[in-house]
This record gives structure tokens, sequence and C-alpha cells, in this order.
């Protein structure tokens, strides 16, 4: 009995061993190949997508009946907000169609090239890691559907993330928050260019600024094209001074807001620019 | 003969009980449950499961699942692969090796050494995808989910002992 027990222990204890002398084989191969470990890794991603897809309707519809039973109780606040804030946008409107109109004419007057139109692919948030090391999603279109590595993905709030990994039927999209992530923006009226960097918080920082500062909190954030990998002009989010401390670090709070991503538009300009396909390894690198 | 093989049918379906669970768990850990107003950090569902099954059931959960299931994390989450393979193997060797020792404690002292396993296997993640990545990854979110996977922890208990008590007591008689 005993004999046997311990013969079963040591059994156990190789297979263990194994297992862990495994996991560090598949790590190494990964480091070594980033681009087989995309493939399978998004071959997992397809094959797991509809079963995720299936079960994350209710649990969204769940969320969104919280968020609307939580509404309820502040119906006639949030009324009297957004009736203030309506007025205010019609002005806006106004003022957007007269200045779209004087754009167009002076585009016309300088015989402007234009921007290459977009296409867009909307996908369905069917998966989000909650991740504590990477901020992404999955979404539920992938290469069947036309989806490319590198497209802009953005919300109706401004710019999510772009496109890392694309599989049959899904897709990776890395956040703008996300540690890897690196945009190419202009910042505020001056349009100080610098680089938005995440660093898997809900804020982003600004990097390569120039030592003298133009701008402050408050002030708008929108990509800047540079690269060719985005189209210019999207909104990204705003300055807000980080850090109570008086350090007067600036900061940026994006417009993502990664609790309520439910659909994204992936945009598809036609820009090849730094990314493409076969530059690999974007999220392993 | 119907009624053999339906018995067969039986104790295959309650003893793959805990693997399924193991891969419902990797699923549930990808859906958008979203705090509103907060940044979704999911807690780490998988390890209680294995911690759980390590420790009254190890019999019931081959090394072999472990280890896929930790590759199919690694996939749907997108970290470097093999990281979760090998944070879970890590954490079953340990559990089923002091099997013994655990076994019948009470509760509080189960959580206490719970929460103690998963700080050492939330640090070594955290080492493994910083190395892996060469980026010095924010503590900030993992510790934010370590918390949650520890608070969570007594919540994910009662629906395994649920299951188990659903399963086949003696561990001896279907495996060998």
């Amino acid at each position: 009995m005993r004999a046997s027990l311990s013969i079963r222990q040591g059994a156990q204890r190789s297979t263990f061993a194994l297992f862990l002398l495994l996991a560090v084989g598949v790590m190494l191969i990964g480091k070594a190949d980033p681009a087989l470990y995309e493939r399978t890794r998004m071959a997992i991603a397809d094959i797991a997508t509809p079963v995720i897809g299936a079960l994350s309707s209710p649990v969204a519809a769940g969320a969104e009946l919280i968020e609307e039973g939580k509404h309820l109780f502040v119906a006639y606040d949030e009324n009297k907000a957004l009736r203030e804030e309506n007025e205010r946008l019609r002005r806006w409107h106004t003022a957007a169609q007269s200045l779209e109109s004087e754009n167009a004419r002076l585009r016309g007057l300088l015989n402007f090239t234009p921007e290459p139109e977009a296409t867009f692919i909307t996908g369905r948030v069917i998966g989000d890691s909650g991740g504590a090391f990477l901020r992404s999603v999955l979404v539920n279109v992938g290469g069947r559907d036309g989806v490319r590595k590198g497209t802009a993905a953005v919300d109706n709030n401004g710019l999510v993330g772009r496109v890392a990994e694309v599989g049959q039927r899904s897709a990776r999209i890395l956040l703008i928050t996300d540690l890897n992530s690196r945009i190419p923006v202009l910042v505020g009226e001056s349009r100080e260019r610098a680089i938005l960097a995440g660093d898997n918080s809900d804020l982003a920082k600004l990097a390569y600024l120039p030592p003298e500062r133009s701008f402050g909190p408050g002030d708008l954030v929108v990509t800047s094209g540079h690269g060719g990998a985005f189209p210019a002009g999207l909104p990204v989010g705003v300055v807000i001074a980080a850090g109570e401390d008086g350090s007067g670090e600036l900061r940026v709070q994006p417009f993502l807001a990664p609790d309520r991503l439910e659909f994204v538009r992936l945009m598809d300009f036609g820009l090849t620019g730094v990314l493409q396909d076969q530059d690999l390894g974007l999220a392993s690198q | 003969m119907s009624g053999s093989s339906w018995q067969n049918f039986d104790v295959t379906a309650r003893n793959i009980t805990p693997s399924l669970l193991l891969l419902f768990l990797v699923v549930l850990g990808q859906l958008p449950f979203s705090l509103p107003g907060d940044s979704a950090v999911t807690p780490y569902f998988v390890l209680m499961a294995v911690f759980y099954w390590g420790l009254h059931r190890p019999d019931l959960l081959p090394a072999s699942v472990v280890f896929l299931v930790g590759l199919v994390q690694d996939a749907l989450e997108g970290e470097p692969f093999g990281v979760n393979a090998f944070v879970l193997i890590a954490v079953y060797w340990f559990v089923a090796s002091q099997q013994r020792h655990f076994g019948d404690r009470s509760f509080m002292v189960l959580w206490l050494v719970f929460a103690l396993v998963a700080l050492v296997a939330e640090a070594l993640r955290w080492l493994l995808v910083s190395t892996l990545t060469t980026t010095m990854i924010a503590p900030w979110p993992v510790t934010f989910e370590y918390l949650m996977t520890v608070a969570l922890y007594p919540v994910l208990t009662v629906a395994f002992v649920l299951a188990q008590k659903a399963l086949p007591r003696d561990s001896g008689s279907f495996m060998d």
C-alpha cells in the first residue's frame, strides 16, 4: 500500500515536472517565433469566439440593465443637464455647419487633396481580458470580414485602439491605454506633436514633448496621422493635471471608456503606413 | 446493457466535470463584466479552481488539462504563451503535494493559504510577463486583480463544493 502510494507520488511528480518544462519550452518558442505564437493564439480565439460571443450578449444585457436601473434614480437631474447640453450642442452644430461649408469652399480654392474615404467594419466587443497585463479586447469580426492589421478602431467617443492581431472571425484590438500602445498625436491649439503612450492604467502619458509646453489641462488630444497608420484628427482624449501633489505632471484622459465598450468601428482608410501585414509580432515585441 | 452504458456515461460525465469547470472559468474571465466606472480587471478564476480541486480532488483533474487550460487562457488574454500554463501547473503541483497537510483544515485556514498561494502566483505571473515582454509592467492592476481574486474565493468555493457533492465520492475506484 505504502509502496504503491510512493510510486504513484513519484509518477505524479515527474508528470508535473514534465508539464512545467513544457511550459518553459512554450514560452521560449513563443519568444523565438512570435509569428507562430500569434497564429496559434488567433486560431484558439477563433474557436472560442462563438462561445464567448454567445455568452457575452446576456452579460452585456445584464450590465446594461443595472446601468439603466441606476439611471432611473438620477433621471430628473440628468434630464436637466442633458437639456442644457443639448442647447449648447445645437449652437455648436450651427457653428460646425458654417465652418464645414467654409472649409469646403477654401479647400476648393486651394485645390486640396482630400483624405482617402474610409470604409467601416463594425464589430461587437465579445471578450475583455480584464487584463492586468494587457489592455486589449476581442471583437467578433476578423479576416473574413476584411479586417486588416493596423486598422484604427473607434467608437462614438473617439479612438479606441488599433487592430493588433487578426484571426478568421475574430480580431484583437490593442487599446490606447496598453503598455505597448504608441500613437502620434497633436495636443492643444498649438498642435504640439507628441507620442501618446499607454502604461496599462486608465490614463495615458505624453512622451517626446518639447521642453517648453504651450498647452495645459483641458486641451484636446487628436491623432496626428504621422507614420501613416492612423488618419489625422481622430479625437483621443483631453489633457488633465495628474497628481494632486502639484508635481505639474500632465496626463491624458482618453475618451475611451473600456467598461462601456460594446461596439467598435474598424476604419479602413486604405493606409498601409508603418504596419504591414508581414510586420508580425506586434503584441510580443 | 443500456443501463451499464448509461452508468458509464454518468461516471465519465462526472469525472470530467472539474476539467469542464476549468474551461468554463477561463471563458467566464473573458466576458466583459464591467463594474461601471471601473476599468475592468477580472479576478483569476482559474487559479481558484486549480487550488480547490488540487486540494480536494486532484484525481479528477489531470495535470494535462491544467496545462492546456493555461494555454487557452494565454491565447484569449493575449499574454505571452506559456505564462498561465506555467503558473497554474506550479500552483497545482504545490497544492496537490500539500494535500495531506491541508486537506481537512477549516475554511479560514484554507482561505489564508489561498491568499498566500495567489500572492506567489500573481507575482510569478507578473515577473514572467515583464521578463518575456522586456517591459516593466505596472504593478497596480495585478495587485487589484490579486485582491479581487482573494476576495471572491469564498464565493467560488461554494460553487465548487456544490459541484464536488455531485461527483463520485471514492477517489480510487474510477480512476485506477
